[in-house]
């Protein structure tokens, strides 16, 4: 039976290491050792970690070298744990120590704010997620908008969000937020003010779960 | 698709000089213009404005926010069961559907899947908040221009949509029904056929609207080499969904990817549009309600029996990792990238939301357009305010 579903074009065989190294490669072809560290997930995705200043050169290589012409979305990461924890804290006992220490998750990096963005190409059915790290003193990347028209809207909302600054990018003018708000509220030293003025009801407010008498999750 | 930006270009440049000649003398002054935040064309609170020479359309920008819930930060404070609550509420329409990728994403942190009949199930869910999402597009589509009748169809047709989803999850708007490793519940007695009866009505709500809507000479004047977005620039913007496939590509999250949902297991079309016009947009979304019923009907003949909720611990702690999940919702893309840190909530989810990026390129397509083609095209781009801001 030929399904109407199938695609017509030919998929170079999705369970794609072969297909994802290949990208890798490609990307360390173009820009060299502004590829810092790659991580691929046979059959699922790929990963790459490129050197700041690479971030532009990065996305030029993936549409023009891989062939990414699909742009999906631009935005970034806080490494850095909460110091408010979930926001859970009872506010009459004194704070709990935290760990502090800043884990960047795969493909590793040095610095506390990451920026990542996702590409694919509609050819081969491909998806690639490309970090870069964000300087901690001086949060500025090249902008994508010479690279991606589309980036536009996800710099700006990730300016005021991170306070990461596009090099080149015209208008950086708020999107969610009003013009004059202080702060960047996805970082994670930003309360969640809704946690703060109001106690989490459920430090105080606890009902066994059913079954609690067993002890915890049997399976886990 | 040049023949149609060249016709588009074409009839404004004949415009123009028709608009030159009564301006010899009238010379016209900018002017502008606030479209919203409260006009039925934005679909809740969108504002746009526009800058006018005369009747054309020289610079456009929206202006979102009214609705931002903060949905990003909210989710570090939650467990990853609890943060399901919030992301129904992205795409209010046809909520099940964002709830998907988000436990999908989780699922495949935590390397576990859904049995096969919790994934039919899934797939049927997520195929009816595609008709109940896209049915009340297809009503609201005549009132942008002038049309009532369409819109009291829609809504007589898409509340069997939503008594399917009622009886079956609890909710009729948010369902919270998608469970990590699973469902929350099995389908209840007689709800396979009395689907199949829905499915029947709202293919016959298709062809109504059809009947009404496009054959109607008014409707395709208005929307016929209107706002033509070509390929590329559809694809630089990242574009998705039926406004993707308007434009002449042949990209579908159902088909081109590999995800534990149903879609794999039976027979459906994609449909394309070559012209990537107002046209394009709406015929697309006609297309894919009535490939949905296809979908649901024929996902319904072969649900697998067996158990709908797989073996999870009680506790859900989500393995340290990185995980990007998208799904091909109503209104386009719709994807989560989950960073676990091996604790009881996620430690930041991006949520990439279809409008997002849908109603980025108005800036783009509205320049050099007409006043009253700008709420056709806000029309056929379709979004949904709750996914733009999140």
């Amino acid at each position: 039976m030929v399904r109407l579903s199938e695609t017509t074009t030919e998929t170079p065989a999705l369970p794609g290491d072969g297909l994802r190294e290949r990208i890798v490669g490609q990307v360390r072809d173009v820009i060299g050792d502004g590829l810092v560290d790659s991580l691929v997930k046979p059959g699922d995705d790929v990963w790459l970690r490129v050197r700041t200043d690479a971030w532009r050169a990065a996305g030029m290589a993936l549409r023009d070298a891989v062939g990414c012409d699909y742009f999906c979305f631009l935005s970034a990461i806080d490494w850095m744990p909460s110091p408010y924890g979930r926001g859970e804290d009872d506010p009459t006992e004194p704070p709990p120590e935290r760990d502090d220490t800043i884990r960047q998750g795969y493909t590793g990096g040095e610095t506390r704010l990451q920026v990542f963005a996702r590409v694919y190409s509609i050819d081969e059915h491909v998806g690639v997620t490309v970090k870069a790290d964000v300087p901690d003193d001086d949060p500025v990347v090249d902008s994508w908008l010479p690279v991606y028209a589309g980036a536009n809207w996800h710099e700006r909302e990730t300016h005021e969000m991170f306070g990461i600054r596009f090099a080149g990018h015209p208008d950086l003018r708020n999107i969610y937020l009003p013009t004059d708000f202080e702060g960047h509220p996805l970082r994670k030293d930003f309360p969640l003010i809704a946690r703060m003025v109001k106690p989490w009801p459920g430090i105080v407010d606890v009902e066994p779960l059913p079954g609690d008498g067993e002890g915890e999750g049997s399976d886990d | 698709m040049t023949d149609l930006l060249d016709r588009q270009k074409l009839s404004y440049i004949a415009a123009q000089a028709a608009d030159a000649r009564l301006n010899v003398e009238l010379e016209t002054e900018g002017m502008t213009l606030n479209i919203g935040p409260q006009h039925p064309a934005t679909h809740g609170t969108l504002r746009i404005i526009v800058r006018l020479d005369g009747e054309q359309v020289v610079w456009a920008e929206p202006s979102a926010g009214y609705m931002h819930r903060g949905y990003e930060k909210l989710t570090e404070v939650r467990t990853f069961p609890q943060v399901t609550t919030l992301v129904n509420r992205i795409d209010w329409l046809g909520s099940f559907a964002n709830e998907v990728p988000f436990i999908l994403a989780a699922e495949k942190l935590m390397e576990i899947e859904a049995p096969p009949r919790a994934q039919w199930i899934r797939t049927i869910l997520f195929e009816l908040s595609r008709i109940a999402n896209v049915s009340l597009f297809l009503g609201d589509l005549g009132v942008q221009m002038g049309a009532i009748t369409p819109v009291f169809l829609a809504f007589r047709d898409r509340e069997y949509v939503l008594n399917l989803i009622e009886s079956a999850t609890g909710g009729r708007f948010h369902p919270n029904f998608d469970r990590i490793g699973g469902l929350k519940d099995d389908l209840p007695k007689g709800w396979i056929d009395e689907t199949r009866q829905v499915m029947k009505k709202l293919r016959n709500f298709c062809d109504e609207i059809e009947d009404l809507l496009f054959g109607n000479e008014i409707f395709q004047s208005r929307t016929r080499g209107i706002g033509v977005i070509p390929r590329e620039v559809a694809l630089q913007y990242g574009l998705s969904g039926a406004n993707l496939r308007a434009s002449g590509v042949d990209w579908d999250l159902r088909r081109d990817q590999s995800l534990p949902l149903a879609y794999d297991q039976i027979d459906w079309k994609v449909w394309t549009h070559p012209d990537g016009d107002s046209f394009a947009r709406c015929w697309m979304r006609l297309q894919e309600t009535r490939e949905a019923t296809l979908i649901v009907d024929r996902l319904l003949d072969g649900i697998p029996s067996g158990p709908i909720m797989a073996k999870v611990p009680r506790i859900i702690k989500v393995p340290e990792g990185e995980a990007w999940v998208s799904t091909e919702n109503p209104l386009g893309e719709m994807g989560y990238y989950v960073v676990s840190k091996g604790d009881l909530g996620p430690f930041r989810v991006k949520i990439r939301s279809a409008s997002f990026n849908n109603i980025s390129i108005v800036p783009w397509v509205l320049r050099g357009v007409y006043v009253p083609d700008v709420i056709t095209i806000l029309a056929s781009l379709y979004f949904i305010l709750g996914d733009i801001d999140r």
